[in-house]
């Protein structure tokens, strides 16, 4: 947040405005009307379950998907009317590998540089640093094909990087990558927003990796339900989350109301709910609770807490059945709308 | 490797680089890079060049030398082998191209495609990149089949090697131009592979690269006229035969040419065929590809 003083190129002012963007897919609405600002050099994420909208409103700002209406400019400019400028000032890091395994880490350095015109005696010095950058310097040789997950999506990372960007759009930079790497990974990115001073917006839906962006908005069913930095958002919820074990979690979350007044729900097979001073309340809940509680746990709150808060579910109850997510994808494929 | 000691990151002068605005020269810039990962991706698959070759030294060698007793009888005593020849030539180029077209199918199925289409240049870039680079790799791929033509009793003449190169030159650029823009519809390589097969297989064998195309049955006689490819067989043969020391009864019979209504097409008129037929391929696969994602 304190990096906003950054106004860098043509155009000082917020990296990205989006304006009541919604994006149609047939009859379903995937982006219901967003509306946001991202500074200058700010690490901004977007959180949401699978099938939230985030990759669609991702793919709009990248332009690779036309918006049904609304309006958005990237690096100040339009993402319909200058996508050509949108698309110089713009690093994407897509979910899906897009590297070309055949080559070596240069080559795919170099081709990139190449497609995007970067003057011809700055692609060594620049590919040097970007390699050097995400610790791959000493593979540039190496054929794409030999390297890990991690080590792609780095190098991935990197050419998103070539042409300096000024904003550089992650789609789920860590996704299927185990905890080591993705912590790895997200130091990387914080070393670079740094360095380079850009601005990064990525989606993710592991709401701990939140915590590394200064803002988040959390999106839910095709809107934006919550915008702030993350530790505001966990104030605001301010209650401990306690979960409790029971034989019978309707008898208990009717109990914690009658007794208590307090909401529980069921949330991964366990009884949870917020509350003031959880740990001060867990002895009360023991002694007047009359349904036996098999465990119990007490956490301070946590993005997922925030989460729940605005959605009434934890994020992992708010992912699709993985076969209704395919077939909404496929709809996507086949319904266009992407006539780029 | 050297063990590279990386300096604090902080030390590192930041190299910025500004990306302008797209020019004719950026586009070309665009052009020549997807062309030579064509190439870079070609000189290492080493097993594609190899398997490439497969197919047309078996009809060449196999088909031409097991063929050879039965056919004498109407060859005037030119060997099967030199009389397909000029038909392999164009074979192997053939084969060769449609597998650089295919690779735009794989591009899609790796996500490679991707950084492609979303980068600031004009997706006909794209396209003619990669029609250029499959239209030399196939004629790399042409060169190996014209290196052993001392097998089949046709001599290294330097007209010859010209003319045969720039004939493969052209019938590549356009069947990679036609093999681009069936690819640019196929989400899938298998369903590519069926429609060349189906196309393919059927094309080359009426264009008359293993029959001399006079004395057909009417219907094969239209369809010959019909095929584009006989458009670049028969000057490839006419070159190859007007090198060769053989009777001239036997070149009658044997490199007839492409006539309509008794009038024999000039093979810079056939050349200039396929040309343009190439161009208007081109044309179809920069208009798919630029409206589509």
């Amino acid at each position: 947040m304190s990096r906003k003083l950054h106004g860098m190129g043509d155009s000082a002012g917020p990296a990205i405005r989006v304006n009541n963007l919604r994006k149609q897919f047939g009859d379903f609405e995937a982006v219901k009307g967003v509306s946001f600002e991202v500074g200058a050099a700010e690490v901004f994420g977007f959180l949401g379950p699978n099938g939230a909208g985030k990759s669609t409103t991702i793919n709009m700002l990248c332009t690779l998907l036309r918006p049904t209406s609304g309006e958005a400019q990237v690096a100040g400019h339009d993402v319909v009317k200058e996508r050509d400028d949108v698309r110089r000032n713009i690093g994407l890091v897509f979910q899906d590998p897009t590297l070309d395994g055949y080559l070596t880490a240069e080559q795919n350095l170099k081709l990139h540089a190449e497609l995007y015109g970067v003057p011809r005696e700055l692609v060594a010095p620049r590919m040097e640093q970007v390699l050097r950058m995400v610790g791959l310097l000493d593979r540039k040789d190496g054929q794409v094909m030999m390297f890990s997950g991690g080590m792609r999506r780095r190098l991935e990372i990197a050419r998103g990087l070539m042409h300096s960007p000024r904003v550089l759009f992650l789609d789920e930079p860590t996704i299927g990558l185990d905890p080591q790497t993705r912590r790895s990974i997200w130091s990387y990115i914080r070393q670079l927003q740094e360095r380079e001073e850009i601005t990064i917006f990525m989606t993710t839906h592991y709401m701990d990796e939140a915590e590394w962006c200064d803002r988040i908005a959390i999106m839910d069913k095709g809107e934006i339900v919550a915008l702030d930095t993350p530790q505001t958002l966990k104030a605001g919820v301010g209650a401990d989350r306690v979960t409790i074990q029971t034989d019978d979690n309707d008898a208990a979350i009717a109990a914690i109301q009658a007794r208590f007044g307090i909401e529980a729900r069921v949330s991964e097979g366990a009884v949870a709910f917020g509350v003031q001073g959880g740990e001060q309340f867990v002895p009360r809940l023991f002694a007047e609770l009359d349904v036996p509680i098999l465990g119990v746990s007490v956490t301070r709150p946590t993005l997922d807490d925030v989460f729940m808060s605005f959605t009434g579910s934890t994020i992992r109850d708010a992912e699709e059945d993985p076969s209704k997510l395919r077939n909404r994808v496929m709809m996507q494929m086949m319904g266009g709308g992407a006539r780029r | 490797m050297t063990a590279v000691t990386e300096p604090p990151i902080e030390e590192i002068e930041v190299v910025r680089v500004h990306v302008p605005r797209r020019t004719f020269a950026s586009e070309l810039r665009a052009i020549k890079i997807v062309w030579r990962r064509e190439l870079i991706r070609f000189k290492n698959d080493r097993m594609r060049i190899v398997t490439a070759l497969v197919q047309p030294f078996l009809f060449l060698f196999v088909l031409g030398g097991g063929l050879q007793r039965l056919a004498s009888a109407g060859t005037h005593g030119v060997d099967l082998k030199t009389f397909i020849y000029p038909g392999i030539l164009c074979m192997t180029v053939m084969f060769t191209a449609m597998f650089s077209a295919a690779s735009i199918v794989w591009d899609r199925e790796f996500g490679f495609l991707r950084e492609m289409m979303v980068a600031p240049v004009r997706r006909s870039s794209i396209v003619i990149g990669k029609c250029l680079g499959g239209a030399t790799v196939a004629s790399f791929q042409g060169v190996i089949v014209l290196a052993i033509a001392g097998l089949v009793h046709v001599p290294y003449d330097l007209g010859l090697i010209l003319g045969v190169l720039g004939l493969q030159l052209l019938l590549a650029f356009a069947i990679t131009a036609f093999g681009l823009s069936v690819a640019i519809r196929i989400k899938q390589m298998q369903s590519f592979m069926g429609v060349m097969q189906m196309i393919v297989m059927p094309m080359y064998f009426i264009s008359g690269a293993l029959f001399p195309s006079s004395g057909l049955p009417t219907w094969l006689t239209v369809l010959n006229r019909l095929d584009p490819m006989a458009y670049a067989v028969d000057p490839m043969r006419r070159l190859v035969f007007g090198k060769l020391n053989i009777s001239a009864a036997a070149r009658h019979v044997l490199d007839p040419g492409i006539t309509w209504w008794g009038w024999r097409m000039p093979a810079v008129l056939e050349a200039t065929v396929v040309l343009l037929l190439g161009l208007v391929l081109l044309g179809v696969a920069i208009w798919e590809f630029s409206s589509t994602e």
